[in-house]
């Protein structure tokens, strides 16, 4: 990490870095843009992949942080930018010509905090609608429900985005911009519809069966769980990680748990540790369940579902029987686990280990080598490992076009370094890769089950935790792996028992911006093909 | 073997003792149609709750089991259900279209089902063309599928329709080619004659290689005509909702839904009438002990039997694979069905002309 700090401040003497676990530089806003752009491009650097973009506002200014990481040394770092102007239209210039994802987390970022980047080709809201008044991450955001009234009239729609630019004279001039041609035959795929796998809308402009163009139009059951986690205290913000991606509560109960303890010191017992890990593996082989069958279920293979429920079902037992509930466990906490192990808990992990190779080996044989499958998914959807890293693709979606993007191996946590299983990672970059890769990663989680199940230590499965948590000033970034991909956490804490700023940045966002790069030039048909190969959980876009 | 012919004569002959000619016709055509309707309304009914029950067991269920016994009524009440719905009017649709798109939709199966040689002298009418008839009719039914997308008003209806009449009429195609196959051995299009000529030895096997071609061919045509799965793109829920019947509720939905169904009885009837002997019992040359106790089974249950058993494949179809895209399935139909289709139809020309068959 040093070296590290060194190489950047050798070739960037007029930024400030700070930090020890994941350095954070300073850079002011003019310069940022050549800054980004030599990070990216430096050889010895090549911070090739954005992992989010955190808006910030320190109330005497705005700001943004950038989180990098290097696919190649697997290191992190942070940028910090401070936004340019009057409270009233801060801007900042956009990365998103060097780094695709950046359009994407660019417009939440101006959504919550009014932040403009200049020359981002799209930059109207993301979430909220476009009548929305004020800015609500913002620490001023008037929350009067007068003033954003619950709306009994259809949401006005546009066909226009904007793009501002700074003129010669140094003014900021905004253009618009059309996002479908007026004679084009424009789809609303959403946002109820089976294909979509939830609230989620795909505008998509055909011609005949061809797809030309998407836009993605998500914020339906946006929840604003950052902005609530900042008037809760610390243990109360946990509940919300079983309510983004569902299917990964546990993955991201435990990401939260982690950092907080980190942030506040707590060394947890190996025995929660070890049970953590449990349930997080149990839950990815119960994801990935529930996506064989839900995507064969779209391909019109219905009794594909009720195979793959078979296994989730009994998933779902165990789970029942240790934290009480199916669906969201809130099981991981702060110390630990709520509750010890039920007591039959290793004879039924043990039962499911067995039943599983035959499960895996029935869908092989139903679905995978079926000549209607291979035609469906194989070559539909092609995602290069280049476009996957700079659109943010990660978890088994971007490990199928070759990018080794597991955080278990890259950022290890918790007992996961000493765990003996191995990263899928395919080169097809298609549908049917992440298909397969996901029934890969099906049998390397039961790996680490067979390691863990037999070697569960005795010991105290909570630690002591004082009622009212405190953490120290200062921020944390952590990246774990979710069901889905990626899932980064940051962290700015004032030293009070509640966050500054909770940013989650959840891997199914880019993974459904994405789908507008990917389907162009394919078939409708293919839109569900490669939006459920993608595997995106709506309340995971829409946090 | 029973023969229907002298119980529809003794029925013509009294009505026609007891009213003058043309009120025979007109009281027998109400009978007939009265009948049929009846017969249709049930097989639709019986076919619901089969494919229910057929589904259930791939997917390790137990399908309906609450209505009456095993489930049987679930049908009917299902049924009731849907005519009490309420039929929810549209704006900005075109009306006389869509109220009418239904109903050709059902007429044309209802067309279709009446040639089918139900059994021994158990048939409508059988006349000279029947076959030719029965694709005739059969394919009113795209016309139907595309009102109603057309007519909604609707873009995923209008994208429904319209993969409906392309997949509609290739299909018709590899049909009308594989019933050529075996209008050829069988030397006659009349329905009856069809099934006349199998009764020494069904067609499947008496046509050997070009048969079970043609069968082949037929079945998947034939699943693909009925827009049922793996084809099943014009209504591809997780795509288009429910494709080109989207905008339709209540009873006019339930047409399209019954026609669905009995389209399926209708392909797997046609089936075994071309390639397993309609209702002739199966028949081997010179096994005579065997042929007579054959016999003794009726001949409605034999066509009954043979359809059912069609339909289970067809069925069997649907619940097992995925659903084909759009080019692949108009690439099946032009460039592999449509060319083994035509060698197969000169293969059989050749086997009959050089009397090969059994």
């Amino acid at each position: 990490m040093a070296n590290i700090t060194e190489k950047l401040s050798k070739l960037f003497p007029q930024a400030t870095i700070e930090g020890e676990n994941t350095p954070v530089m300073t850079v002011p806003a003019a310069q940022w843009h050549d800054v980004a752009r030599t990070l990216r491009d430096n050889v010895e650097l090549k911070f090739d992949y954005l992992v989010t973009i955190v808006g910030m506002d320190w109330t005497e200014n705005l700001g943004c942080i950038y989180y990098l990481m290097s696919t190649d040394a697997d290191i992190i770092i942070g940028v910090k930018v401070l936004a340019e102007g009057e409270r009233s239209m801060p801007v900042l210039p956009s990365v998103a010509d060097l780094w695709n994802v950046a359009v994407t987390y660019e417009r939440e970022v101006y959504d919550f905090f009014g932040i403009v980047f200049l020359n981002n080709p799209d930059m109207r809201r993301l979430f909220l609608n476009i009548d929305w008044k004020g800015f609500p991450l913002r620490k001023d955001y008037d929350e009067d429900p007068a003033l954003n009234p619950v709306s009994t009239e259809s949401e006005r729609q546009t066909d226009f985005t904007d793009v501002y630019t700074r003129s010669d004279d140094g003014k900021i001039v905004k253009t618009p911009r059309r996002i479908f041609e007026k004679e084009e035959f424009v789809v609303n795929i959403g946002p109820q519809h089976p294909a979509t796998h939830g609230v989620l809308r795909f505008r998509t402009a055909v011609d005949g069966e061809t797809i030309k163009k998407i836009d993605v139009y998500c914020g339906y059951i946006h929840r604003g769980i950052e902005k609530l986690c900042e008037t809760l205290t610390y243990p109360q913000t946990l509940h919300f990680m079983d309510r983004m991606d569902y299917f990964s509560a546990q993955n991201y109960h435990h990401a939260l748990c982690m950092l907080y303890e980190k942030a506040a010191g707590i060394e947890i017992s190996r025995r929660a540790q070890v049970i953590r890990v449990m349930m997080d593996e149990l839950s990815r082989i119960a994801s990935h369940c529930l996506f064989i069958g839900t995507y064969c279920m779209d391909l019109g293979a219905t009794t594909m579902l009720f195979y793959t429920l078979r296994v989730r079902e009994q998933i779902l037992d165990i789970m029942e029987k240790t934290c009480g509930a199916r669906m969201t466990f809130n099981y991981d906490c702060i110390g630990g686990v709520m509750q010890d192990l039920a007591p039959d808990f290793q004879d039924d992990v043990k039962a499911l280990l067995k039943v599983l190779p035959a499960n895996l080996k029935e869908y092989n044989d139903i679905f995978t080598g079926n000549v209607i499958a291979r035609n469906r998914l194989e070559g539909v959807g092609h995602l290069t490992r280049e476009d996957a890293i700079s659109y943010g693709i990660t978890g088994p979606s971007g490990r199928a076009s070759g990018w080794a993007c597991d955080m278990r191996k890259l950022q290890p946590y918790s007992i996961y370094p000493e765990l003996d299983f191995e990263e899928v990672v395919m080169t097809e970059g298609d549908s049917m890769a992440r298909f397969k890769c996901r029934m890969k990663e099906i049998e390397e989680s039961a790996k680490i089950l067979e390691q863990l199940v037999d070697n569960i230590p005795d010991g105290e499965y909570c630690v002591k935790v004082p009622k009212m948590l405190k953490l120290p000033a200062g921020s944390w970034f952590q990246v774990t792996e979710g069901c889905r991909g990626a899932f980064g956490i940051y962290l700015e804490s004032d030293g009070s028992t509640k966050p500054y700023r909770l940013k989650l940045a959840t891997p199914c966002l880019p993974q459904a911006c994405v789908v507008d790069h990917i389907t162009r030039g394919q078939k409708i048909a293919d839109l569900i093909t490669i939006g459920g190969s993608l595997d995106y959980i709506v309340p995971d876009i829409d946090r | 073997m029973q023969d229907f012919s002298l119980i529809t004569s003794w029925i013509d002959n009294s009505l026609r003792s007891l009213m003058p000619g043309w009120l025979t016709v007109t009281v027998e055509c109400l009978l007939i149609g009265v009948g049929l309707l009846l017969v249709y309304s049930l097989l639709a009914l019986f076919y619901i709750y089969y494919e229910r029950k057929l589904c259930a067991a791939f997917q390790c269920r137990l399908g309906p089991n609450r209505v009456g016994p095993f489930g049987l009524l679930q049908s009917f009440a299902d049924m009731f259900k849907m005519l009490i719905k309420e039929i929810i009017h549209l704006d900005h649709i075109d009306r006389f279209l869509f109220g009418l798109a239904p109903y050709l939709v059902i007429a044309a199966s209802v067309m279709a089902f009446a040639v089918l040689p139900w059994g021994n002298g158990l048939q409508v009418i059988d006349f000279n063309i029947g076959i030719f008839f029965l694709i005739a009719v059969s394919s009113i039914g795209v016309l139907g599928i595309l009102l109603a997308g057309w007519s909604s008003n609707n873009k995923f209806t209008l994208i429904g329709s319209l993969r409906s009449g392309a997949q509609m009429v290739s299909y018709e195609l590899s049909i009308g080619l594989s019933v050529l196959t075996m209008v050829c051995l069988a030397g006659t299009m009349s329905v009856g004659g069809i099934v006349a000529e199998q009764e020494n030895l069904w067609f499947i096997f008496k046509g050997h290689i070009p048969a079970i071609i043609a069968f082949v061919i037929y079945m998947i045509a034939g699943t693909a005509e009925t827009n049922r799965g793996p084809f099943d793109l014009p209504e591809a829920e997780s795509e288009l909702t429910a494709g080109y019947h989207t905008e339709y509720s209540g009873i006019h939905f339930g047409f399209f839904y019954l026609a669905e169904y009995l389209n399926l009885f209708v392909v797997s009837g046609v089936a075994a009438l071309l390639f397993f002997g309609g209702w002739m019992p199966l028949h081997f040359p010179g096994w005579d002990a065997f042929n007579h106790i054959m016999d003794y089974i009726p001949s409605v249950v034999w066509f009954l039997g043979k359809a059912f058993v069609l339909s289970f494949i067809i069925i069997w179809f649907k619940w097992t694979f995925p659903r084909l895209r759009i080019d692949q399935l108009l690439a099946l139909e032009w460039k592999y069905l449509l060319p083994i289709n035509l060698v197969n139809l000169v293969l059989m020309v050749l086997i009959i002309v050089f009397n090969w068959h059994f």
